[in-house]
């Protein structure tokens, strides 16, 4: 009797044991791995960037000596800089097309799958597809240059491709033409979202269509802009095979981003150390973005 | 539900783990197998590269292939640099020039003196090509080819219907180009890619300043030199160049410059004897069909780009007489002429019969040996022989910043150059 009492009062708590702690078990594989491989290697590459390694990673101590060697070399300039220019373009050039394309497919038009097919299609790509393309296309001797003077305008020049001062424009021309498509993919789930009453109610206020889409819907869409952001800018940051594909990141090193500036540098010039260093300030550099804006948005959305 | 499921994840983690064994106990070597990691991937190479593992399976001995695609060796010496991290390097490896010595002092590689006395090595090298291959002292690894870098390539049609001859200096190039412009060519056929920039650099260095001094501002990296009035002399005349050059060159790959050449869309190319692996392919034949001549101005010099393997340290007696073996018929007549027909290159060793090679191999092969008794022989800089790879990297940045920047003077670029060998010193 008392033994089957026992036994019954026993079950439930193995089985809810195993229960709660079944979800952790299963977890804490992937968390161990995360930790280590993400983690652990940042610090890694952060206890590296302190250290003269060259070819090899050693650890012979130099302080901050790689940063300061980092800040005063030319090239990291000019890859931050083309990063800003990028990175800022890249992601409002996508978001406003995005935005437009799928306000205007959002219009009940005919064979509205047809055409979202074919501007989602690019992201179907990848960045070394789309570089090789362009590539070509904007090749002056080949591409639309040359396509445009055999038309009989013989002064027609878009040669950015090959003009230092312009390349840096033309990644993100392709990076646009890439991931607008994608852009507008999520603007259209936003708007389809949105519950009609509310527009319905705002055309019964007499609102006119832009001003329904700017003061009713666009607010709506807020988390859509704020997911768009998050991937477009972690896209900006991660380029590096478009850049190898698209310009090499010539003329010169006219079109270097960070990403490309580093792999060259720890990898083929044997600067694993300046390397290192410039790893973490493309992570500084993400971190100072991303902290402030992750902050305001999730904390508004909570008390919001 | 879960719990259900977990005796089969059980399982297929096991299966994982047995299969990862496997493979690994599949990727360990025998001890006397030779593992030899090398970026002779492309059909030629490959081909050639076949040949010594024929020849050392002759002796005895098994060849593990670990070829890792990649024109520069790039991947492939990421790939190794983790493998000799991991502890586990393969027994040699296609590692050349100043990196030689670096992987030395990192104290890996292993000593061939056995072997090099054995054969005479001493009296077979030129003496500039042995210190390459040796570390401390010791012999560590061995030349399979030599190729030469200030090369220019041309099309002989493009040259008659422009009406001139091969240039020997710089100022004939400039007017020959001139010349091949208005008989409606481009001049010269170049990609606008870091390297061939700097392949294009050195050789102008070198036909305009001479080759006291390259060595001293390239190889020895003299901020006298590299800052100096010779230097800004040689980066004015780099830069005129790029007049002879067409618009579409930014980016643009070596082999398809060379294409232009042998279209006959494009007079001249000034590129490593590589090239002529491209003339081949497309079935022409040296001094008919294309002409080749030492880069103007450098008839006297010659600019090496060595391949080399080098013996990683290895505590097994069979493997190591395995590697041995692998350096000895890698520095034999057989390999030597079989591999650097199919490469285009020469052999390292000056002492072959060069009936089967082309005239332009021929001519390589006597301007080797000339230049090695005059001391005309330097290494090259833009492909990795002469400095270590940090500092070559900074030059190529200086390199091919001012010849794209429309608006840098030479004095700011030889300023840069002093400072980009010192900065990159740590």
């Amino acid at each position: 009797m008392s033994e089957t009492t026992t036994r019954t009062a026993l079950r439930p708590t193995v089985s809810g044991r195993l229960q709660a702690w079944l979800p952790r078990l299963v977890l804490a594989p992937s968390v161990a791995v995360s930790l280590f491989f993400v983690y652990g290697f940042m610090l890694w590459t952060f206890v590296l960037s302190l250290t003269s390694s060259r070819m090899l990673p050693s650890y012979d101590f130099v302080g901050f000596g790689q940063y300061a060697r980092l800040m005063a070399n030319e090239r990291w300039w000019v890859a931050s800089t083309n990063l800003m220019i990028f990175g800022a373009l890249f992601i409002i050039i996508c978001l406003v097309l995005g935005a437009l394309l799928a306000m205007l497919l959002d219009q009940k038009i005919r064979q509205e799958g047809a055409l979202r097919t074919v501007y989602l299609y690019p992201m179907a790509l990848s960045f070394i597809v789309t570089g090789v393309v362009w590539k070509w296309l904007l090749n002056p001797q080949l591409g639309i240059q040359a396509m445009v003077r055999s038309w009989g305008f013989e002064s027609f020049e878009f040669d950015w491709i090959v003009d230092p001062d312009m390349a840096v424009y033309t990644l993100v021309i392709a990076a646009v033409w890439q991931a607008s498509g994608f852009v507008m993919a999520l603007f259209l789930a936003g708007l389809r979202g949105i519950d009609d009453s509310i527009v319905k109610a705002a055309q019964l206020d007499g609102a006119s269509l832009p001003r329904i889409y700017w003061r009713v819907v666009m607010p709506c869409l807020r988390p859509v802009v704020f997911s768009a952001v998050m991937i477009l800018a972690h896209i900006a940051i991660k380029s590096f095979d478009l850049v190898v594909a698209l310009t090499g990141g010539g003329p010169g090193y006219a079109t270097d981003l960070p990403a490309t500036f580093m792999y060259t540098h720890a990898f083929n010039r044997a600067q694993i150390g300046l390397g290192s260093a410039s790893a973490m300030l493309m992570l500084g550099g993400v971190l100072a973005i991303l902290i402030p804006y992750l902050y305001s948005e999730l904390r508004s959305r909570k008390h919001g | 539900m879960l719990i259900k499921q977990l005796p089969t994840f059980k399982k297929s983690a096991l299966a994982l783990a047995l299969a990862a064994g496997t493979a690994m106990a599949a990727g360990t070597t025998q001890a006397s197998d030779v593992e030899v990691l090398h970026w002779w991937t492309s059909g030629g190479e490959a081909r050639a590269a076949n040949v010594l593992k024929e020849l050392l399976e002759a002796e005895g001995y098994g060849w593990q292939d670990f070829a890792v695609a990649g024109g520069g060796g790039e991947t492939a010496m990421t790939v190794l640099k983790s493998r000799a991290m991991s502890g586990n390097p393969p027994s040699a490896a296609q590692i050349k020039g100043p990196e030689i010595q670096e992987w030395g002092e990192l104290g890996l590689l292993g000593d061939l003196n056995e072997v090099a006395d054995a054969e005479g090595w001493n009296d077979l090298l030129p003496e500039i090509v042995a210190d390459i291959m040796r570390y401390d002292g010791q012999y560590v690894a061995v030349p399979a080819n030599v190729h030469r870098v200030n090369w220019l390539w041309a099309n002989p049609d493009v040259l008659e219907a422009a009406g001139v001859e091969m240039p020997t200096t710089l100022d004939e190039l400039f007017a020959a180009g001139e010349a091949i412009r208005e008989a409606g060519f481009v001049p010269l056929a170049h990609g606008g890619q870091s390297w061939q920039d700097a392949t294009v650099f050195e050789s102008v260095v070198l036909g305009s300043q001479g080759t006291e001094f390259y060595q001293q501002a390239l190889v020895e990296l003299d901020p006298e030199a590299l800052g100096g009035e010779q230097m800004v002399a040689a980066l004015e005349d780099f830069k005129r160049l790029r007049e002879l050059m067409d618009e579409g060159m930014p980016g643009r790959d070596w082999n398809i410059a060379t294409a232009m050449v042998i279209e006959g869309v494009a007079g001249f190319q000034l590129m490593g004897d590589w090239a002529k692996g491209e003339f081949t392919a497309a079935g022409l034949t040296a001094g008919e069909d294309y002409l080749c001549a030492a880069a103007p101005g450098t008839e006297d010099a010659f600019t090496f780009n060595i391949d080399s393997l080098a013996m990683f340290r290895v505590t097994d007696d069979a493997e190591r007489e395995a590697q041995h073996t692998l350096a000895r018929l890698v520095l034999e007549p057989t390999f030597q002429e079989a591999f650097n027909l199919a490469k285009g290159s020469i052999p390292a060793r000056p002492d072959l019969d060069m009936s089967e090679f082309d005239s332009c191999a021929q001519q390589s092969l006597a301007d080797f040996q000339r230049t090695a008794d005059e001391g005309g022989l330097v290494p090259s800089m833009a492909h990795g022989m002469a400095v270590r790879a940090d500092v070559q990297g900074a030059i190529f940045d200086v390199v091919t910043n001012y010849f794209n920047d429309a608006d840098m003077p030479a004095e700011e670029a030889a300023q840069r150059m002093v400072s980009a060998a010192e900065a990159a010193s740590f």
